[in-house]
């Protein structure tokens, strides 16, 4: 089964039950695709043993065979082409390989070549086989490297991936293709206004999906009753305990320590499980 | 000589626009004779790259210089590739821009002003991270 852990809002605790479900279950494959901030790793302290970079392909012009009649840059609507009298400019950070470029081109003077934007890192921590994808710091696509990740999806493992925070590509990329998606929140009004979002989200993706309440007892009552009232199963309730908390601070994750928990996430699975079956 | 002002309208007495790439038009001024044409800027609503085309539809216009309020990198750079100079911090009427810098009291600028973004001003609050498609 493929599980995928989003939000909405940041901050709610989507690594927190990422990790801690991977660690109750067995077999388990965890990629953290929130590769602009990617922390999952604190939890785990996995070694990284193998990186491998992700590219894309960007334009090169051949200055040769240009007669810089301005086809590229007229096409390209991401204005990563630039051609001005005798010379012809790429800008390789606007650039999104789409390779409509060398088409247009009348005078095969473009070719493409690799430019890194990032990497992904794979290692084993406490029996789990863990990914991460890390974006190049000054990059703005967020995509290639997170599609980079799930190529590595093994399908004969639970697969568990950590999204990032909001609604846009980078977590549309992370939850497409799963068989379910749980949603973090927390029961604040900000917790529901970007919880909402993310159920038209995957509402839209046809992934079914149960919402999770962490630091439950804080805010209000708002986040469960708009749950009853749209038929949106809450999977778990955690509680805002100042001993889970403490272990967060410490990097800890939590059913390390408190072991009634593991067997919580194990019951979680099951119910998904049944949910998916239904 | 031919230089492109940044512009908010279509006349001579029209203010500078003080951005470059997301400017509403570009007036294009002959200053021996004060004839003049306007463009309208089409990357003024361009999702990112509006330096960058602003840049290329002035210098087609065959320009020898630029005045405007600010200017980022990357149509600093297409500006200086096709050999165009540019002159920031104007502000008033065209009229004024041009005749300060017919008076040589406009300074050439040698780098960027701003940095990328600039003139997206406070449209759009996450627009570092906006660019994901």
């Amino acid at each position: 089964m493929n599980i995928a852990v989003a939000s909405g809002k940041g901050g709610t605790g989507k690594t927190t039950i990422a990790i801690n479900m991977a660690l109750s279950l067995g077999n388990v494959q965890l990629l953290d695709c929130d590769v602009e901030e990617p922390n999952a790793n604190i939890f785990l302290n996995a070694k990284m043993e193998k990186s491998e970079d992700v590219t894309i392909m960007i334009p090169e012009i051949d200055e040769e065979k240009c007669d810089y009649c301005d086809k590229c840059s007229e096409f390209c609507m991401y204005n990563a082409l630039a051609v001005v009298p005798s010379k012809v400019l790429v800008f390789p950070e606007l650039c999104h390989s789409c390779g409509g470029c060398k088409l247009v081109c009348p005078k095969d003077a473009i070719s493409y070549r690799e430019r890194a934007i990032g990497r992904i890192e794979h290692g084993y921590a406490k029996g789990l086989d863990f990914y991460h994808g890390i974006l190049n710091v000054g990059e703005a696509m967020a995509l290639p490297v997170i599609k980079a990740l799930k190529k590595k999806v093994n399908n004969s493992k639970e697969v568990i991936l950590d999204a990032p925070p909001g609604t846009s590509c980078p977590v549309i990329e992370t939850i497409r293709g799963s068989d379910y998606c749980i949603l973090v929140t927390e029961p604040t009004p900000f917790g529901l206004h970007d919880l909402k979002l993310a159920v038209e989200v995957v509402k839209h993706l046809y992934i079914p999906f149960g919402v999770i309440i962490n630091r439950d007892g804080v805010g209000d009552k708002k986040v469960e009753l708009h749950c009853r009232n749209e038929k949106i199963p809450i999977l778990m309730k955690i509680p805002h305990s100042e001993e889970i908390a403490q272990l967060y601070s410490k990097g800890i994750p939590f059913v390390n320590e408190i072991s009634v928990w593991r067997e919580e996430f194990i019951k979680l699975y099951k119910q998904i499980q049944g949910e998916i079956e239904r | 000589m031919k230089i492109g002002i940044s512009s908010t309208g279509k006349d001579l007495n029209a203010q500078v626009d003080p951005r470059f790439g997301r400017c509403q038009y570009f007036l294009i001024v002959d200053i021996d004779t004060m004839n003049f044409e306007s463009i309208s800027n089409e990357s003024a609503m361009a999702s990112g790259g509006a330096g960058i085309q602003a840049a290329q539809t002035v210098a087609k216009a065959g320009i020898k210089a630029v005045i405007t309020g600010n200017i980022g990198p990357n149509a600093f750079q297409t500006l200086s590739a096709a050999a165009v100079k540019i002159f920031t911090g104007a502000s008033g009427t065209i009229k004024e821009a041009v005749e300060k810098y017919k008076k040589g009291e406009l300074k050439e600028t040698e780098a960027a002003s701003v940095s990328s973004h600039f003139g997206m001003g406070g449209m759009d609050r996450d627009f570092g991270r906006g660019r994901n498609l």
